[in-house]
């Protein structure tokens, strides 16, 4: 059973349709970038896979699970980091974590180890007493995306995770979803930064709700005779 | 159930870290209890009046004596003369001018009719009012006095008891009025920011996406809470008895009871504001400006509902505010039970029971 499969996957309000009849599946520990302008329906379309927007029509199963009927089994099987974070500012590092970690039942002996093992891999032992809003930007989103796999779940969904930092942070930050993916997590991650979309194993992209392109960055950039994914972007954006 | 426990201990951590929240919910309450209670009387005490004595005689002295005995009236200064009147009202520091003519004993003993003058400012009417009232009582009493025991044949001798509150005092009135408003106000408003601000700093998708059930979020969020206007509420009473003579004439566990009640049915009238709005701002504004205001002018709380044009006691009847301060009174100032509250009881739990069920349906489990 791989990881997500969608079927005329769609999304309307009222009159508008967000999402329209999308098709795709995404193989295990596979990096899958979700690319599209902003508007062009990712956030829609992560939502209806997260469980949290109920899908007009079509299908969709997320870790064996249909989204329609056992959204909470979903649920508890996959990780999620929002663009606007998930971590409470006025709660500390250590706080934020054992909340989460009691949120997905993880025991109070699974937690202190994980926060152990996490605040050790992210050399951020010195500030585990912090209050969240004193960390730097980079530092939150790696804590996010760490807190966010804390209970291992098979497939971490990232809603455009680093937004608001230098480039090399944002490297940084994919060395942690490398690092995820080598130890098979799903990742599926949305995003507008052209060049993070090279860093994936394929890539969609949305154009007005429909998949317009889904292939590796390589065989995209061939197929349309490009250099970057950027150009590609602007060539699929422009020819609608 | 450990969900749970963890949800809201970290629901006090946001409490207790949030300077303003804590302010709003401590300070607040204390504040306007004081404030009303000491500050906003209505009845008369230490009013400054001016005596213009023209007689000088033992009976008006003795009248102007009895004025000013029982602490109400306060003789700021002695006029001379009737031009000098004018000129104290005009000062502003006497609020009544008190002027006895010359011969007041002789002609109240010779000629069986004796004057005596009260000039109010009545710039502010309600004062005016009352001064002159008290001060016609004790010159009344005056005048029994004078009369000894001549008796009238045939006449109708009314009593006046002030029940409840024999020395009508205002703060009766205040206390279960200020207590029913923080109570209300703190709930509700501190319960629809609260689920306002997950929204607006986008926690709440995460919380949405975890596994806790939608419920649970609304229950682990609003139980702290509780606990704490509860003891807002415990907080309220005590100042209420101890610094203002408050009683408590009814049953203890009954008041707290009701108390409990009236939080969760204000409590549950906050989430259900928080359900309709997303910024933690219009949550505060929905909160001031929808219940604040109707409440302070249609809870009876200030102005009797009794004397409102029938459209407004009608709508009186959709605060909850009303009823509780109803149930406060009659628990503590009468010594009610439950077999007399029961009906305004009944009434508040089905106004928690209508705002729960509006909020689930409400409740956005899946965002749009």
């Amino acid at each position: 059973m791989q990881p997500i499969v969608t079927n005329a996957l769609t999304k309307k309000f009222g009159s508008f349709t967000a999402t329209n009849a999308i098709t795709f599946e995404v193989k295990q520990g596979e990096i899958f970038g979700f690319l599209g302008a902003n508007g062009a329906g990712k956030t829609t379309a992560m939502r209806m896979l997260c469980g949290l927007l109920r899908p007009t029509s079509g299908e969709a199963r997320v870790a064996g699970y249909d989204v329609y009927t056992q959204a909470d089994k979903v649920k508890k099987n996959i990780g999620y980091m929002s663009q606007r974070f998930s971590l409470y500012e006025d709660l500390k590092v250590k706080e934020n974590i054992r909340f989460y970690g009691g949120i997905y039942g993880l025991s109070n002996g699974a937690i202190r180890e994980k926060t152990r093992q996490l605040l050790q891999k992210l050399e951020m032992e010195a500030e585990a007493d912090l209050l969240v809003s004193a960390l730097p930007l980079g530092w939150k989103q790696k804590l996010a995306f760490s807190v966010a796999i804390l209970h291992n779940p098979s497939i971490v969904f990232l809603d455009e995770p680093t937004g608001g930092v230098d480039p090399i942070t944002r490297r940084q930050f994919w060395d942690l979803i490398y690092e995820a993916a080598s130890r098979g997590v799903t990742v599926f991650v949305t995003t507008h930064y052209m060049d993070e979309a090279e860093y994936c194993d394929r890539v969609s992209i949305m154009v007005d709700g429909r998949i317009q392109a889904l292939d590796t960055p390589r065989q995209l950039k061939a197929q349309f005779g490009a250099d970057s994914m950027d150009d590609v972007f602007l060539k699929l954006a422009r020819g609608k | 159930m450990r969900q749970f426990f963890v949800f809201a201990r970290k629901e006090f951590y946001h409490i207790f870290r949030d300077k303003r929240t804590l302010l709003i919910l401590f300070g607040m309450p204390v504040v306007q209890i004081i404030l009303f209670g000491f500050a906003i009387t209505n009845e008369i005490k230490n009013a400054d009046i001016a005596v213009l004595d023209q007689s000088k005689d033992y009976y008006s002295t003795r009248l102007v004596q009895k004025l000013t005995a029982g602490g109400y009236f306060r003789i700021d200064r002695r006029l001379q003369s009737h031009r000098a009147i004018e000129d104290a009202f005009r000062e502003g520091r006497i609020k009544m001018a008190v002027v006895i003519p010359p011969q007041f004993g002789q002609s109240f003993f010779h000629l069986n009719r004796a004057q005596v003058q009260l000039l109010a400012d009545a710039g502010d009417p309600n004062t005016a009012t009352t001064l002159i009232n008290y001060a016609t009582a004790i010159i009344g009493s005056y005048q029994q006095e004078l009369n000894g025991q001549t008796q009238l044949p045939l006449t109708i001798a009314t009593t006046v008891t002030m029940q409840y509150n024999a020395a009508l005092k205002s703060v009766f009135l205040f206390v279960p009025g200020v207590m029913t408003l923080i109570l209300l106000l703190v709930s509700a408003m501190m319960t629809s920011i609260t689920i306002a601000r997950e929204k607006e700093l986008g926690t709440m998708e995460i919380l949405l996406v975890s596994p806790l059930p939608p419920p649970l979020i609304v229950v682990g969020k609003v139980v702290p809470y509780i606990m704490l206007s509860f003891i807002n509420a415990l907080v309220i009473l005590a100042l209420g008895v101890f610094l203002f003579g408050m009683p408590i004439r009814g049953s203890m566990v009954l008041l707290l009871l009701e108390c409990v009640l009236f939080v969760l049915t204000s409590l549950s009238l906050g989430i259900l504001i928080s359900t309709v709005t997303d910024k933690q701002q219009t949550a505060m504004m929905a909160s001031m400006m929808g219940l604040l205001m109707p409440t302070t002018l249609l809870s009876g709380f200030i102005f009797p509902i009794e004397s409102m044009p029938l459209p407004l006691q009608w709508l009186s009847n959709i605060m909850p505010a009303k009823w509780f301060i109803i149930i406060l009174k009659d628990v503590m100032l009468k010594g009610a039970g439950l077999e007399t509250v029961w009906f305004q009881t009944l009434v508040l739990c089905g106004m928690t029971l209508l705002f729960v069920v509006m909020s689930i349906r409400n409740f956005k489990i899946r965002l749009s």
